[in-house]
């Protein structure tokens, strides 16, 4: 093993997200014969994290640990992670593109003075040279990018590069490890946490999404149970968020979540074209809509040409009757 | 205050988008300033109207940006600059962009840099975190309030929904995120006002850069349009029928149930 790919996990609320189990897969698209190391952080020992990093493909884990990494702080982390790759001295680097990761890997790729590739989709191989796909014009069109100079350092788009098969019998060496940082300029005060308990709507594989179709707060409700039983999130378009049927946490489009779940349920949304830049990508996309004429219509897999307030309570009750036959 | 703010031109959102020979086709193409440039022109004119001083608007581009740049001035900026490149550089990437961005920035002592928090087109959201590295200044990425008192910014970031309440001191680079303000149209005596105000264009010949300096890091291979969708099926029939249909058409047809 000559090469050796870092990938970047990304903790919420004490696990890892899946998007970090993605970029091991994403790596070993890269180059199937590097070493990976998956890198953790936080402010507690995180060696059972690290591992399972290992069950999804790492060969082996850093954790490193410092009161300072307990959140996310651009400085905090691209110190940290400053010392492993320069101990590493990694060929490639891999993150979600994340919140996070939009924030962090410019700010490294700044530091290492390297090219970076942000938002990939899909990685294909061309001779032993990797060509990163990835959506521009919001989803309209795609570019094929390959590095030119410098190490390999790609953020991939979460649910789009499918995670490998944890194997727990898979072992390889954790190294947890003190780091030591700096002051840091940036001081957080206070996180309001608004977004949903539950999934994470970029990471959702059915999203039920509402506009203003829905009419109300109120009206959000049966998205809400339709979403609970396919376990999936809610989302929304941004004219139901203007409207203050739901928080702007919620909104899917250009401004809002960039989304590509296996199932888009949009319920009452016209489809303007920000809201498409946010979620026509979707694997397979429904509409439910009173007007025929409206655009989504163009765009979905499926349409039913109705009032949500009857379709949706029906379709509840026959998912529940398909998951009893399942199960 | 000396306030920045770094503008992009990008298609019209309701543009469509056609490929010729693996790049984007922009003949005809309407241009707009990036929507979340609007934000941080937006944000810009109201810190200076509250604290004084003055705001550039700089943009990296080619002949046209001009006219993006006078909407910018038009809405209250007080002064543009345009770094041409279309003569000069025949390849760049977000490495480039931030390499001629500090070339220009680094002697201007900035106390506040404002960006987009990303642009509609490529969508990298590179830009602005990789300049305040090498300025050596501080950055907040996606940010939704913004207040400041004397050298201390107060911010809100968004953080994919959950609002982040920070501190930090001056000199300080912030990209924007929708929320963040109500970006102002350009009034009528805005836009004659605007036709005066000193427009400067640069080429890289000006900044103190090498052209090795700027050789990119990254290239595009290939530009695609995604395949076309098969025309989508609306159902028929009763309601009833209908949603029996769907769950079977997406259980079966397409397994994603």
């Amino acid at each position: 093993m000559s090469d050796k790919i870092l990938v970047i996990g990304e903790m919420r609320d004490g696990t890892l997200r899946n998007v970090s189990f993605e970029a091991i897969a994403a790596a070993k698209k890269i180059d199937d014969q590097a070493e990976i190391v998956g890198v953790v952080l936080g402010d507690e020992d995180l060696e059972a994290q690290a591992t399972e990093m290992i069950y999804y493909g790492a060969d082996r884990a850093v954790a490193l640990k410092n009161e300072k990494l307990k959140l996310y702080t651009p400085e905090g982390y691209s110190q940290a992670l400053m010392r492993v790759i320069e101990k590493e001295a990694p060929a490639g680097i891999v993150m979600g593109h994340t919140a996070a990761g939009k924030d962090l890997t410019p700010k490294i790729a700044s530091k290492l003075g390297t090219g970076l590739i942000s938002d990939v989709t899909e990685i294909e191989s061309d001779g032993d040279q990797p060509v990163f796909i990835r959506p521009i014009y919001s989803g309209k069109a795609f570019e094929k990018k390959v590095i030119t100079d410098g190490i390999t350092f790609v953020t991939i788009r979460p649910n789009n590069i499918a995670a490998l098969k944890a194997d727990s019998s898979r072992t390889g060496d954790v190294l947890v490890e003190d780091v030591e940082i700096t002051d840091l300029r940036t001081v957080i005060k206070d996180v309001i946490r608004k977004a949903s308990e539950g999934v994470d709507l970029s990471e959702a594989s059915v999203i039920v999404s509402g506009g203003r179709g829905v009419k109300s707060a109120d009206g959000f409700k049966p998205l809400y149970e339709l979403a609970e039983v396919l376990g999936g999130a809610v989302g929304a378009s941004r004219g139901a968020c203007d409207a203050d049927y739901c928080d702007y946490s919620l909104q899917i489009g250009q401004t809002g979540k960039v989304v590509t779940p296996d199932l888009y349920i949009a319920v009452g949304i016209s489809g303007a074209i920000q809201h498409l830049a946010g979620m026509s990508n979707s694997k397979v996309i429904v509409a439910i809509n009173k007007d025929p004429e409206a655009n989504i219509f163009n765009v979905a897999d499926y349409g039913i040409v109705g009032d949500l307030f009857e379709v949706i309570p029906l379709l509840i009750e026959e998912i529940k009757e398909i998951k009893k036959i399942n199960a | 205050m000396n306030i920045y703010v770094l503008l992009k031109k990008t298609f019209d959102t309701e543009e469509k988008i056609a490929v010729t020979n693996g790049e984007i086709d922009s003949d005809g193409v309407e241009y707009i300033i990036n929507p979340y440039d609007e934000y941080a022109v937006e944000e810009a004119i109201k810190q200076r109207d509250a604290h004084g001083g003055e705001v550039t608007v700089v943009t990296v581009g080619d002949e046209d940006s001009e006219k993006q740049l006078r909407t910018a001035l038009a809405m209250g900026a007080d002064k543009a600059v345009l770094i041409n490149t279309e003569d000069d550089l025949e390849d760049g990437d977000q490495f480039t962009t931030a390499k001629i961005l500090e070339a220009y920035l680094e002697d201007k002592e900035a106390d506040l840099i404002l960006a987009g928090n990303v642009a509609i087109d490529e969508a990298s959201g590179q830009v602005g975190p990789r300049l305040a590295e090498r300025l050596g200044i501080a950055c907040v990425t996606t940010i939704t309030g913004l207040e400041i008192d004397g050298d201390l910014a107060k911010i809100d970031k968004d953080v994919e929904g959950d609002v982040e309440k920070l501190e930090v001191n001056l000199p300080l680079l912030v990209t924007c995120q929708q929320g963040l303000n109500d970006p102002r149209y350009p009034s009528l005596p805005g836009i004659m006002k605007a036709k005066k105000k000193p427009l400067e264009e640069l080429e890289i010949d000006d900044l103190d850069l090498e052209e090795d300096d700027l050789e990119p890091k990254t290239k595009t291979v290939d530009i695609f349009l995604p395949p076309e969708k098969e025309a989508g099926r609306v159902l028929e029939g009763e309601i009833a029928d209908q949603v029996k249909e769907l769950v079977s058409l997406l259980r079966n047809e397409k397994k994603v149930l």
